[in-house]
């Protein structure tokens, strides 16, 4: 097998310096808000952090599989898909109880078109 | 709501240094009472409920107390024990809950502002398996907001003081649950580890806490923060009955498809067994630069403590180690990204009011709801995981997470535990990290291998520092190992050190 670790290969792409536009993008996708005074603080931490986690590229991955399935190390112990039936659910009185706004059979939220 | 109260908030006094320690009584011993009528449960019950309105003002453990639903379990359990009949394992025990975990028309916050009024419909499957064991369940415990710190200082309900220290953070994010055990104001909890949750804060407090393989505890009803490490387990006062906590609720489970059929062995008996003859990995990345020369004294003397007991002591190296933390906050920020996106303010949780449309009323429900350390792990998620940024992050952060977990099954073929320090070093005081992020999340690097690598481990009481702060040592071991994990801790504590 060949050697994974520590050939020390530089990724370029994991040295991106995060800006303020990259903020106000993320903070769009994330339905976040992100007050004025809240902007730099976040670019400054999340710089940061980015630095700190860029120490990965130390590392060659390039013949290494993804891990996304912790089952498979164990031993492949994994359950089997259950059966596809129609099994009873949770009462949707009881679930509609916890909404903010609702008729009872559907959630209510603010208009999505402006007309 | 019926079933269940909120209780008073820390008040805004100076504390004295004053411990509120004390040593709960032994699964076996009250088990022994119980069946032989000689406590009631519901006294018990009614006991804990007294010290917890007197500490709870100081200690902020408990977020919400579930006294109708405890005395109704604790009413069955004595009538049960009155006829002579078998009692279930945890008959009458007294148990508390991280309130990350959802209990049915029980206040479930998660710690946060989000979930402040959430009642959920449903029972999480652990908490439901220690009730059908005879568990009475307090109430619900303290935390870092959807479980992300290493404090408790990121509740949105105020932080959990230490019960050995009041001026020092409990640890986190259980850092409720494991400051009920110190302070017995529970028998025993449930908490939850994604990096260390678990396992810092029963350092911190002196108690044992529980990280079970991925996959043994079902996380059904466990409100989701990074779901490929996302685990649930016990912390009790003693390695024993953790270990008997962890058979009630281990085994598959069919809502949850990534629970394992692995059979459950008998921990607690499992944990009866000596260590004599275990080998025993000692790493030297986990005692190198910035390791608390006290910690390291007294994990030194549980190790000495193990060669004594007849365990063969070989130094090993994982020189990925340093990876670990990087990757943690990739891997776990990117998850938490996607499972948060729920809160929307649609279904349940807190709306923003006077939005005027779709998109407003998502942002300012979240903005509104979530604390800063949440969202500034949203933003660093959703980062990782936005186009052009993919494979540099998220890609690359589980490619590393595979090389971590191969590391820790190559040592596990020379060794069957591995053991460290559980934290670099002991409850600070409380404000001392917050302003760096950073600094704070460099306070996980023992816990969060265990974390990617999947494999289970117990933090187990041993030693303290000169002033009294209790020292952890972490037990590691392979996937479906937990039955060696408890001998060797059982050891460590048998040591008294």
């Amino acid at each position: 097998m060949k050697p994974l670790y520590l050939s020390f290969e530089t990724n370029t792409k994991m040295t991106a310096k995060v800006t303020v536009e990259d903020v106000q993008r993320v903070a769009e996708l994330a339905h976040l808000e992100l007050a004025p005074e809240e902007t730099a603080p976040m670019v400054r931490d999340l710089n940061a952090i980015l630095d700190y986690v860029a120490e990965l590229n130390q590392l060659d991955t390039s013949n290494v599989v993804p891990l996304a399935q912790m089952s498979e190390l164990s031993g492949g112990a994994i359950a089997s898909l259950r059966a596809d039936q129609v099994r009873p659910s949770l009462n949707r009185a009881v679930v509609m109880q916890q909404a903010p706004e609702t008729d009872q059979a559907f959630f209510k939220v603010p208009k999505v078109i402006e007309r | 709501m019926p079933g269940s109260q909120r209780v008073n908030r820390l008040p805004n006094e100076t504390m004295t240094a004053e411990s509120f320690v004390e040593q709960p009584k032994t699964l076996s011993a009250l088990r022994g009472e119980i069946a032989s009528g000689r406590t009631k449960a519901a006294d018990l019950a009614a006991g804990y409920y007294e010290r917890i309105e007197k500490l709870n003002p100081r200690l902020n453990v408990f977020l919400s107390l579930t006294k109708e639903r405890a005395f109704e379990q604790a009413a069955r359990m004595d009538a049960i024990a009155s006829k002579g009949d078998p009692l279930p394992p945890l008959a009458g025990i007294p148990v508390g809950i991280k309130d990350v975990l959802v209990t049915q028309g029980a206040p479930s916050t998660a710690g946060s502002k989000i979930l402040q009024d959430y009642r959920p419909p449903y029972d999480c499957t652990a908490v439901a398996r220690l009730e059908a064991s005879g568990a009475v369940l307090l109430g619900k415990t303290n935390c870092d907001e959807f479980a992300m710190g290493s404090s408790n200082e990121n509740s949105a309900y105020g932080p959990v003081r230490n019960p050995v220290d009041p001026e020092r953070v409990p640890g986190g994010s259980s850092g409720g649950s494991a400051a009920a055990v110190a302070a017995n104001l529970a028998v025993a909890t449930l908490g939850t580890d994604t990096g260390g949750s678990i396992r810092q804060p029963a350092s911190f407090c002196g108690v044992v806490g529980v990280l079970p393989t991925y996959g043994r505890v079902s996380r059904y009803g466990l409100i989701a923060f990074a779901s490929s490490l996302d685990r649930i387990g016990p912390l009790a006062a003693n390695v024993r009955d953790a270990a008997t906590l962890l058979g009630v609720i281990a085994g598959h489970d069919p809502c949850d498809a990534t629970s394992s059929p692995a059979p459950v062995e008998d921990y607690a008996a499992e944990s009866d067994k000596p260590a004599a003859g275990l080998r025993i990995g000692v790493p030297a990345e986990y005692f190198g630069e910035g390791l608390d020369p006290e910690v390291r004294a007294a994990v030194e003397k549980g190790i000495a403590a193990l060669e004594s007991a007849g365990c063969a002591i070989k130094p090993i190296s994982l020189p990925h180690t340093k990876f670990a933390v990087p990757t943690y906050y990739l891997v776990a920020t990117a998850e938490a990204s996607a499972n948060l996106a729920r809160f929307d303010g649609v279904r349940y949780g807190y709306r923003s009011p006077n939005s005027a449309t779709l998109s407003d009323m998502y942002s300012h429900s979240r903005d509104e709801g979530f604390g800063a350390e949440v969202k500034r792990r949203i933003f660093l998620g959703t980062y990782a995981l936005s186009a052009g940024y993919y494979d540099a992050y998220y890609l690359k952060a589980q490619q590393v997470r595979r090389l971590l977990a191969e590391e820790f099954l190559r040592a596990f073929a020379d060794v069957d535990a591995i053991v460290t320090p559980t934290s670099p070093f002991p409850a600070f005081k409380l404000g001392e990290k917050t302003g760096d992020p950073l600094a704070m999340y460099l306070a996980d690097i023992y816990t969060v291998t265990a974390s990617l690598a999947g494999i289970c481990g117990v933090s187990v009481p041993c030693g303290a520092t000169q002033t009294g702060l209790p020292v952890g040592m972490q037990v590691l071991a392979r996937h479906f190992g937990e039955s060696t994990a408890f001998r060797v801790a059982r050891a460590v504590e048998a040591a008294g050190i």
